[in-house]
């Protein structure tokens, strides 16, 4: 990704380890990609609390309840739905949706 | 302009988490039916929003899909998972409803994720990351955090948003979030690495403290 695009011969740095962490995380680095971000994690003080802290950022992002309808909406749904069953039975013509 | 197709292949689909709802309104379970828009109307919405001006618009796209979706399950033939469909379906509405182009995004033109005065001359952190983490073993304090990220998920350019809510939040694999919004492999990681780096820095500063 940034700034790491062509790949340094030299030792990463922490401004380059940073723009790699999604690669990391995704498995979408070689494995020679892969080996010179771990090295570079196990002799940097501080991009190892910055991997961690991606890590908890992602686990608190999935915590979050998107699914949340008051019982009203519930009820529009189930109107919705009703309605179309019924338009349906008196054979109004289906708009074609294919399966794409 | 990086926008390509890029199925996955039938085999890369895993069990899809909604069978038994769809085989439910298959069968004409209205209340399946109420069980999914519950479970993804919120994101539909955002989703939609992605695309077009008001919120207005982006609820009558939304209800539209769900009409789409009434109209189509019969015709779902699980090539991909449900909610891949489902989002498929908004995606394309909001894209039609023709308010607003889909941009593409410029992957080789971008600012770093952190901004460059934290790292020293030879890129090194010279204002390392701040711890937080212990914080979020206290449950309180892991909701209030998680509260923080969704409004600065909200506060997220829209295709990061979009990519965001869809791995991170609704928990889809990234062959289903490329098969939804209809990007390449290469573009999901970067709009998501764009997203949850801003994500993890506004945690940083609103709840790191200095060692």
């Amino acid at each position: 990704m940034i700034g790491v695009r062509s790949w340094p011969r030299k030792n990463l740095v922490c401004r380059q380890a940073v723009e790699l962490v999604t690669d990391y995380l995704e498995g979408a680095l070689s494995q020679t990609q892969r080996r010179r971000f771990e090295a570079h994690l196990t002799s940097c003080r501080d991009c190892p609390e910055y991997l961690i802290q991606m890590r908890a950022t992602i686990a608190l992002t999935g915590t979050i309840n998107s699914g949340v309808l008051t019982p009203q909406m519930r009820d529009e749904f189930i109107r919705l739905y009703r309605r179309w069953r019924a338009d349906g039975e008196r054979g109004t013509p289906e708009t074609p949706n294919r399966n794409r | 302009m990086n926008r390509r197709r890029q199925r996955a292949g039938a085999s890369a689909v895993p069990e899809d988490p909604d069978s038994s709802l769809v085989g439910r309104l298959r069968a004409g379970d209205e209340q399946a039916f109420a069980d999914l828009a519950e479970k993804y109307q919120g994101t539909m919405l955002s989703l939609a929003r992605g695309h077009v001006q008001s919120s207005a618009v982006a609820e009558e796209v939304v209800q539209d899909a769900w009409m789409g979706v009434l109209r189509g399950i019969g015709r779902f033939e699980c090539r991909s998972s449900f909610r891949a469909w489902l989002f498929r379906i908004v995606v394309n509405r909001a894209i039609s409803a023709g308010i607003r182009e889909r941009r593409s995004v410029p992957v080789d033109d971008m600012e770093p994720v952190i901004d460059a005065s934290r790292f020293d001359a030879g890129g090194a952190w010279g204002m390392p990351p701040e711890p937080w983490t212990d914080l979020a073993d206290d449950k309180m304090i892991a909701a209030k955090i998680a509260t923080r990220i969704l409004l600065a998920i909200d506060d997220l350019p829209p295709r990061q948003r979009e990519v965001v809510t869809l791995r991170d939040v609704q928990g889809l694999s990234s062959e289903e979030v490329c098969a939804a919004l209809d990007i390449s492999q290469a573009n999901q990681r970067v709009l998501l690495h764009r997203g949850r780096s801003r994500l993890r820095q506004v945690v940083e500063s609103e709840f790191g403290s200095t060692r």
